[in-house]
């Protein structure tokens, strides 16, 4: 019994060695042009013939297997589709547009590694990386490179910026927002569109992104002559805030600020409407789902900005519906549509610099990209936003969409 | 800060400070019987916010027979809880007993936590009516039945412990159970009764807090327990009117604390509360000073 449980552990072992070594396996096709139809088996036909030497290459690194591959596919999906139809058009300046896709299964060390290999395939961009930790990890290999990468999903500040060193990592950016951008969004949408002239704020002390989105707002408002009436906070774990509302209620501002996450944000609304607060009560995308957590009248006519809301306008339909027929619903989320972006204004950076005849991988021909990504993305249509601009820390500047609730629902009202 | 908004402020502490009192009773009876500081007592109203929206949730229940319903089961969960793990060990070491009230909270908790999910629950509102404008003060409807509610039930309690027989026995058994017993009292009964009681109030007190904060969660009762039993100690744990003194105290401190902009700060001077007290007065505002008896 001892022996048959040694050797069945052995055998599992084995397998499992076999199984990383399949999973670091090239997501793409091979030298030899044998199509590998997990990744871009779709490619047309003249993708596979071109000779290297044609081809501008981009590299697409994530978590395709593992806990989040839902985000890792979506992301490496949404943008192989905007490459495919490109592609078909004609490509780059008549260069076909190559995909070098990695799985790094989740892990910062598998990101390095599949990082550098791509590196040596001859890469000029990178799209990617997927999870915040992962793609800090690349960043480390990437920027001393100067090698352009935009990143559709990871979030942390640190991403673009180092506040040790006070350094920007200039090559790199990204396509979704960053947490406390929500507050900036809110605080022009209260002022330009609500035409509120002052505002209150309830947020959690002890939680990163309440406060990233409050000192956002503060600051956004201060900028807009927006008057903060009262700024009022509660500790993790509150359930009675009615002191706080009271106070907020009697200096009866126009809007109330509530960046935080849709639990705490359903008791407080309700609680605020039993205080007899009679003004707008704003969110950031934390709130998305507060309508499980507080009844449909106390909610009605609440608002909070997010990055992304299916089927809100016909160029976010287009895309689901292609993106759909061509690798089904399960991984269609956020990061696929923010990867089609990065697709995007990627691709028309590499354009840029491919016009101006630079040669493939040398620096000017980086920083070229680098610079086309953060200056000529304002007019491109994407689908999460009409352009993109880029701030001072890389972090994109660009639409939001304006969620309300209706009758118990969330639905989308306008990008904004 | 003007007029109006501290009389607001005040009726914020009220509000929360008649849920204390109605929870700190139970603590206050059931310690004043046998000695025993129920730590399960907070849990029985997470089971009583559970009780309240299964039943208008899933069985689509009026609302009406959904407080009914909510109060029964805290009746009987206290009562079966005294039944089966108190009663078995009233002989035993009074820590011994203390142990067993602390893992019947934590095991109501996790049990919430299995059969319910660890999210909360939105509980639907169960009692609904005009706010009022007094003298130019806006107060709601839940604010002021929350506050007429528990007065109410003190005011039954009170009552039912000074003039009726059970009430007798039930002070003759704290006063000292083995005379008691003497003089022909039903111990178990009697015990039984006041865990009953005490239950019932922590339902009332679970529909109540349902009414201002309308979410159940597996782990709401332990905040609130703990704080109620500061309440019950700053008003002198074992004594009735103590508890709903030292109720109203906290709820109050907690609201002034909040409104002068310090509501970070609220469970830490709650808590700072329970340490002068235990420093300076252990018997609490109404407490009497026990002699051992040896």
């Amino acid at each position: 019994m001892k022996k048959f449980l040694s050797i069945a552990l052995i055998l599992v072992l084995m397998l499992g060695v076999f199984a990383a070594c399949g999973n670091s396996a090239k997501d793409t096709e091979d030298e030899n042009n044998v199509p590998n139809n997990e990744a871009v088996g779709d490619l047309p036909d003249e993708g596979n013939e071109t000779v290297s030497g044609d081809t501008i290459k981009i590299g697409m690194i994530g978590c395709h297997t593992g806990d989040y591959a839902q985000y890792g596919l979506g992301v490496k999906n949404g943008a192989t589709l905007y490459i495919d139809e490109l592609n078909a058009n004609g490509g780059i300046n008549g260069k076909q547009v190559e995909i070098v896709a990695y799985d790094n299964k989740g892990n910062n060390q598998e990101a390095i590694t599949a990082f550098n290999r791509a590196v040596d395939e001859g890469i000029t961009a990178l799209i990617g990386d997927v999870l915040t930790g992962n793609t800090i990890a690349v960043v480390g290999e990437a920027y001393p490179l100067n090698l352009p990468m935009i990143t559709p999903s990871a979030t942390a500040a640190t991403v673009t910026y180092d506040d040790e060193t006070d350094t920007v990592y200039g090559n790199v950016f990204r396509t979704c927002f960053i947490d406390p951008f929500q507050g900036e969004k809110m605080a022009e949408y209260a002022s330009e569109v609500l035409s509120a002239k002052t505002a209150a704020i309830l947020f959690e002390t002890g939680n990163d992104y309440s406060v990233g989105l409050k000192d956002a707002f503060v600051a956004k408002c201060a900028e807009l002559d927006v008057e903060i009436v009262s700024q009022e906070g509660y500790a993790t774990g509150d359930k009675d805030f009615k002191s706080q509302l009271t106070t907020i209620s009697s200096k009866n501002p126009d809007v109330l600020f509530c960046p935080n996450y849709y639990e705490d944000d359903g008791l407080i609304i309700t609680q605020a409407r039993e205080v007899g607060f009679k003004g707008i009560v704003l969110g950031g995308d934390g709130m998305s789902g507060v309508t499980g957590y507080a009844s449909s009248e106390v909610l009605e006519g609440t608002l909070y900005v997010s990055g992304y809301a299916p089927g809100s306008t016909d160029a976010v339909k287009a895309f689901e519906a292609a993106y759909t027929e061509k690798y089904g619903a399960e991984t269609l989320n956020m990061f696929a549509a923010t990867a089609y972006d990065a697709a995007i204004v990627m691709c028309n950076a590499l354009a840029v610099a491919e016009e101006a005849g630079l040669e493939a991988g040398t620096d000017e021909y980086k920083q070229a990209v680098i610079d086309a990504i953060r200056d000529n993305s304002a007019e491109l249509e994407c689908i999460t936003s009409s352009g993109y601009a880029f701030d001072e820390y890389n972090n994109p500047v660009k639409d939001a969409v304006i969620m309300k609730v209706e009758d118990g629902e969330e639905v989308f009202v306008e990008i904004f | 800060m003007n007029m109006s908004l501290i009389i607001s402020q005040l009726i914020n502490g009220l509000q929360s400070g008649s849920v204390y009192a109605l929870i700190a009773l139970g603590y206050s009876m059931v310690y004043g019987i046998i000695m025993l500081l129920n730590f399960a007592h907070g849990d029985i109203i997470m089971v009583g916010a559970y009780v309240a929206w299964l039943a208008m949730v899933n069985f689509a229940l009026n609302p009406i027979l959904a407080i009914i319903l909510a109060i029964a089961a805290c009746v009987l969960l206290g009562v079966v809880i005294e039944k089966v793990a108190y009663t078995p060990l009233r002989s035993s070491p009074r820590i011994s007993l203390l142990i067993t009230a602390i893992g019947v909270s934590f095991l109501l908790q996790n049990l919430a936590q299995l059969v319910f999910g660890a999210g909360s629950q939105r509980v639907p509102a169960m009692i609904s009516g005009p706010s009022l404008t007094i003298a130019g003060q806006y107060v709601s409807f839940t604010a002021m039945i929350t506050i007429v509610i528990s007065v109410v039930s003190m005011l039954l309690l009170t009552l039912l412990v000074q003039k009726s027989k059970m009430g007798k026995a039930m002070r003759a058994v704290s006063e000292d159970m083995g005379a008691a017993q003497l003089m022909g009292i039903s111990v178990n009964r009697t015990i039984s009764f006041t865990f009953a009681v005490g239950s019932a109030l922590a339902g009332i007190g679970s529909v109540l807090y349902c009414c201002a904060y309308p979410q159940a969660s597996p782990t709401m009762g332990s905040m609130l327990g703990i704080k109620a039993f500061i309440a019950a100690v700053l008003g002198g744990i074992g004594s009735i009117p103590g508890a709903m003194i030292g109720g109203f105290c906290i709820g109050l401190a907690e609201a002034i604390i909040s409104a002068v902009g310090l509501s970070v700060w609220k469970d830490g001077v709650v808590f700072a509360i329970l340490i002068i007290v235990l420093v300076f007065k252990p018997t609490g505002i109404l407490g009497k000073t026990m002699t051992e008896k040896v």
